[in-house]
């Protein structure tokens, strides 16, 4: 994979990862360029199209679509269910996942991505196996820090 | 498990989140953003020491900020510090922003390496794992210098746990992909293959996907994981679908290590052994088997995952090409697809067939599903499934389709969308010439692709119209009477004027028996388009016109008022005034003979490969033209198909325009001088090359000349042309090496393997080894892009003398380089004697037509001679005092240019190729060195001494040799290494 991009209904970035060095005015370029691509696409079309000499596979949840970019070699069909075991993973981590979770702990999206896939390749698909690095990260946790985390916060979720 | 915002909720920042997100206008959000900005950098600059919290919640700010599209240009410091913190969340955020936002500043580099070294030595596995994908993230060089050659050694180390087996499998991976010179093979290879064993499953998926890489580039080494492989793989698809526990997904087990399984097997031709083929057949006929079972479940994800694996086993049978029975059986399932309520299987099922097409055991198989395709073509609402279809159209056609399958896509073409048109117009004119079984129907066609779809109908299309026209006299009537048809049309395509105009100055004369169409008709037809064309239109209707007055005496008169009229004489496009000026006086001062000789019908063009192929190539990268290229399924090609079968393509154009016009061999006495240009529009007609726009401008003649493709060595004007370059030019005709090339070859005075060269066409890499006087170097050309390379020679010059000092025999290399290919070519050098200057490395290829050359200088430095040399500090001295004449000793006080490591500087003064002498120099930070350069005529006997000074980071360099330009030389070249 080259690289993944995640951008909501309205075109806005909400989270990218590159598998292959590109400047920073090529990224913006080339997400610019897909997100218009994409979002041009009515819903019952399929989810791959050739792009450049490059494969997109994308999927749309709720509000949030997830874009692949792979290699002439590579598989579609599996491509789509790493973007339905990622969005499960988040689900997962999060408690029914919602565009708002992967703004406000875009930290979090990122680290459970890394445990998924690394390099552009699938490294553990076991969900467990990845929950499990992200809590034990979280236990890591100095108890001082918890304070910060304010039962109210959590509380407040829906009102954004 | 909790709602939301585990372990390290950071209020500031969710705050500061939310407040990005109530901003109404980007005005409002920048200026938010900037007040941010102040506030976090006065924290930073500020007196009180930050506690770890407070940088970790700025630090993630900061990164917010950037992937919201802003620049951060501050931070990094602190991030960096981030990644020293025994805090796992604060090591976390630096770990991010490091790999988001990477910078190149060395400083900065160092300490994350450091940190990242740190982190690997901790044993601390989710501090390894951190460090692992922080490198496997930023991937870049520096990190693999660094870093490539511990993490083999982590990968297969016994106690590693398994999760960071799986990190580093990975990381590594990334490595090899951005710099493959720096990841060694060594005794790890055959560990990593074992690693297929594993028992565990995520272990395995993360090497598969690391030895399908690495397997590519050395595919001996790791023959062995074919077995292997296929001993895994039969286990996967063989266990029930619940056996693999949480590796099951969907009921399917392990579907993305069973896809890397079948990818990894794509490496290799079908296995040799009986036993591990006859398990890999079972294995793949599971597959297709279980494609057939009712589905486990209703879930998208079931069918996907399962249709995933069965996609990859039908692109490894078309690999193997060799099992007849399971090539049909892959047939038949994706005929199922392609009726599938499911978009996406529709999709893959024509994809995948595109391939099955053009194997010989499948192509009638494929054939059968033809009408289903032609209405995916009609109904299909998304273009991308159209094309696919299109696409297995063009695959599957042969003589026994075309006639159908031109005209569904002829008809297709008039409602396909604009992205496509001009690939649809080009298979079209591929397959309607392929396929021809009489030559009006290609004319037909060619005129429908016209009159359908004009504006993408590329020249390259009606030249080919035009040859073939030209070479076949059967058809010439028909042309004729059919161009004439089709500029009845009120309105037609300017191309369409141009193929007639053509045509009927080349044949008009065999449909001017009939009134309907006797020469003043045809002409005044023509004459009827004339002012509502281009330029170059209207410039090859003034060519036709003269033909006219040859063909057609009786229009003289007419013609010669058409040319006369001030509209043409005082034109005021030069081109078009000439071609007026000219035609005229040709017409009124040469005798019938001489027009007759002069205007004399076009020869015929030779037969080469098509030039609209050769587009088709272009566009879709090779491959594309594979069902044309393929000849077995057409072994019975005819005569009248010859045209296109692919011949070398140094075959080309003669120079037309000296035949046509003859105006360059015995210009017309009256003729205005500098005739030459009045062929500049005709030879662009003709040439074949990508030059497709005309130049109509006044061009000196040496600039038309050049954009022609070479000619064939026997035509007039070989002399001229760009020549192919012979087997070693001598310096004058290469050009001058690329401004980095001291620099790129002063990466490689301390080592002998790397990367010499890259840009975004190619990459050129270097393995070398020296012994006494005597080198191999192997160079390998990597053609980065999709598109083949032609006429491809690198060579080696000698400048100057170095002819007499360096022997370099080189092997000559394919002139064909495909699109992601890589070739080798083998130099074997021999030292004669002392040299101070590299030699040339040459490159020259065509690419899409355009000539490139490059000029490098080869890694070949008088210290690749050098043989190490041991000796006691006594005999050091004493032979340190026998080289003391002046001009003996070459010494150098230089400025650090890189970090002032001993580790380093060790390394780098053992690959200069001197023995390093321990306990010689009284001041143990000092390094001395001794050697001898071999060369065939003489040995030169070396002593350096390096004195580094830390505290100014200066070095003093000395050094002492027999030969006084060597002395110099050494001294010159290991100086710009530190």
């Amino acid at each position: 994979m080259q690289f993944m991009l995640l951008f909501s209904r309205q075109g806005k970035l909400r989270l990218q990862k590159w598998y292959v060095p590109l400047s920073d005015k090529e990224k913006k370029k080339i997400t610019r360029e897909l997100v218009q691509t994409v979002l041009a696409r009515k819903p019952k079309m399929c989810s791959f199209l050739e792009w450049r000499d490059l494969k997109i596979v994308y999927k749309r949840y709720a509000s949030l679509y997830f874009c692949c970019a792979i290699e002439d070699q590579d598989n579609e069909l599996i491509t789509l269910e790493i973007i339905h075991r990622y969005v499960e993973l988040l689900d997962k981590y999060f408690g029914s996942v919602c565009e708002l979770d992967i703004i406000f702990n875009f930290e979090k999206a990122y680290f459970i991505l890394d445990e998924f896939l690394l390099g552009g390749e699938v490294q553990e698909t076991s969900k467990k196996n990845v929950l499990k690095a992200i809590e034990q990260a979280d236990l890591l946790q100095e108890k001082t820090e918890t304070m910060y985390h304010s039962k109210s916060f959590i509380g407040c979720k829906k009102a954004y | 498990m909790p709602a939301v915002s585990k372990g390290d909720g950071m209020r500031g920042l969710a705050v500061f989140i939310s407040d990005i997100r109530n901003c109404k206008s980007k005005e409002a959000e920048i200026k938010r953003i900037n007040k941010e900005l102040a506030n976090i950098r006065s924290k930073f600059k500020g007196d009180k020491a930050l506690d770890g919290y407070s940088k970790k919640k700025y630090v993630c700010k900061l990164l917010f900020i950037f992937l919201l599209g802003h620049d951060i240009d501050f931070g990094h410091m602190e991030a960096v510090n981030l990644l020293s913190s025994n805090k796992y969340t604060e090591k976390q955020i630096g770990y991010l922003f490091i790999s988001v936002l990477v910078n190149s500043n060395s400083e900065l580099i160092r300490l994350i390496n450091n940190a990242i070294k740190n982190d690997l030595a901790s044993r601390n596995p989710t501090f390894m794992c951190l460090a692992l994908h922080c490198i496997a993230n930023v991937g870049s060089r520096e990190m693999g210098e660094a870093f490539a050659a511990d993490i083999p050694r982590i990968l297969v180390a016994g106690d590693s746990m398994d999760s960071v087996k799986q990190s580093a499998a990975l990381c590594l991976l990334r490595l090899y992909k951005a710099s493959p010179d720096l990841v060694p093979m060594g005794e790890w290879t055959a560990r990593v293959v074992h690693l297929l064993n594993d028992q565990h499953m995520g272990v395995v998926t993360a090497a598969v996907s690391l030895i399908t890489c690495l397997c590519k580039k050395n595919p001996d080494d790791f023959k062995t994981c074919v077995s292997l492989a296929v001993s895994r793989l039969s286990r996967i698809v063989s266990s029930a679908s619940t056996d693999l526990q949480d590796y099951t997904y969907y009921f399917v087990p392990a579907p993305w290590l069973s896809v890397k399984l079948l990818r990894l097997l794509q490496c290799y031709p079908p296995p040799e052994d009986a036993a591990v083929k006859g398990r890999l057949v079972e294995c793949l006929e599971t597959v297709l088997n279980k494609a057939q079972e009712p589905p486990k479940s209703k879930k998208v994800q079931h069918s996907n995952a399962k249709n995933a694996i069965l996609f990859e086993t039908i692109s490894l049978i078309i690999h193997y090409d060799s099992e007849p029975n399971l090539l049909v059986r892959a047939c038949n399932q994706l005929g199922q697809f392609l009726q599938h309520r499911e978009t996406n299987l529709r999709y893959l099922a024509l994809e995948s067939m595109c391939t099955l097409a053009s194997s010989e055991f499948s192509h009638e198989a494929v054939k059968t599903h033809i009408d289903t395709v032609i209405n995916a073509l009609k109904t299909e609402r998304d273009v991308s499934v159209r094309q696919r279809a299109a696409d297995l159209l063009y695959a599957m056609c042969d003589r026994s389709n075309a006639k159908q399958i031109v005209s569904e896509m002829l008809r297709y073409l008039e409602t396909a969308d604009y992205a496509i048109r001009e690939e649809i117009v080009l298979k079209v004119a591929i397959l309607a010439e392929k396929y021809a079984v009489d030559y009006s129907w290609y004319v037909d066609t060619i005129l429908n692709l016209i009159r359908i779809a004009g504006d993408y109908v590329s020249e390259e299309v009606w030249y080919r119209v035009l040859q073939i026209v030209t070479n076949r006299d059967d058809v010439q009537g028909y042309a004729a009477k059919t161009v004439f048809e089709a500029l009845q049309a009120p309105a037609c395509h300017e191309n369409m004027v141009k193929v007639g105009g053509y045509i009927l100055g080349e044949f008009g004369n065999l449909i001017a028996g009939d009134p309907r169409s006797s020469p003043p008709v045809q002409f005044s037809l023509l004459h009827s388009k004339f002012h509502l064309c281009s330029v170059a239109t209207r410039a090859l209707l003034l060519s036709t016109y003269i033909k006219f007055i040859n063909l057609f005496p009786e229009t003289k008169a007419t013609i010669q008022g058409v040319l006369r009229a001030g509209s043409q004489l005082r034109n005021a496009d030069v081109e078009l005034q000439q071609r007026a000026v000219e035609y005229l006086t040709l017409s009124s001062v040469a005798s019938t003979d001489v027009l007759a000789t002069v205007l004399e019908e076009m020869p015929p063009f030779p037969e080469r490969e098509s030039s609209i192929l050769a587009k088709l190539k272009r566009k879709k990268g090779p491959g594309a033209g594979s069902a044309l290229d393929d000849g077995r399924r057409d072994a019975s090609s005819n005569d009248i198909n010859g045209g296109v079968e692919p011949t070398p393509s140094t075959v080309s154009t003669p120079s037309p325009s000296a035949d046509l016009l003859g105006l360059r061999a015995a210009p017309p006495p009256a003729a205005p001088p500098a005739p030459a240009g009045a062929g500049n529009l005709l030879v662009d007609v003709f040439s074949d090359g990508p030059t497709a726009q005309p130049s109509l401008g006044p061009t000196p003649e040496q600039a038309f000349l050049s954009e022609l493709e070479p000619p064939a060595p026997e035509s007039p004007m070989a002399l001229l042309a760009d020549p192919a370059p012979a087997a070693d030019p001598g310096p004058e005709d290469i050009g001058p090496p690329i401004p980095e090339a001291d620099e790129l070859l002063n990466k490689f005075v301390c080592k002998n393997n790397g990367v010499l060269f890259e840009n975004q066409l190619l990459q050129i890499g270097v393995k070398s080894e020296f012994r006494q006087n005597l080198g191999r170097m192997y160079l390998f050309y990597g053609n980065k892009t999709s598109v083949q390379f032609q006429n491809f020679s690198p060579t080696v010059v000698h400048p100057g003398d170095l002819q007499t000092q360096l022997a370099v025999q080189t092997k000559r290399v394919a002139a064909q380089v495909d699109g992601g290919a890589q070739v080798q070519q083998v130099l074997n050098i021999e030292c004669l004697r002392d040299f101070l200057t590299p030699p040339l490395l040459s490159v020259r290829f065509r690419y899409g037509g355009a000539p490139q050359s490059l000029t490098l200088k080869l890694p070949v430095t008088i210290n690749k001679f050098f043989q190490p040399t041991e000796m006691a500090a006594q005999d050091f001295f004493q032979r340190w005092k026998q080289l003391s004449l002046p001009l003996q000793e070459a010494q150098k006080i230089f400025k650090a240019n890189h970090p002032m490591d001993a580790e380093v500087t060790k390394a780098k003064l053992l690959g200069f190729g001197s023995a390093l002498l321990d306990n010689v120099d009284p001041n143990p930070e000092n390094f001395v060195g001794a050697g001898i350069i071999q060369t065939k005529a003489l040995q030169v006997g070396c002593l350096l001494r390096l004195e580094p000074n830390a505290q100014a980071q200066m070095y003093r360099l000395t050094l002492r040799t027999s030969k006084e330009p060597v002395s110099r030389h050494l001294c010159e070249l290991l100086a710009q290494q530190f």
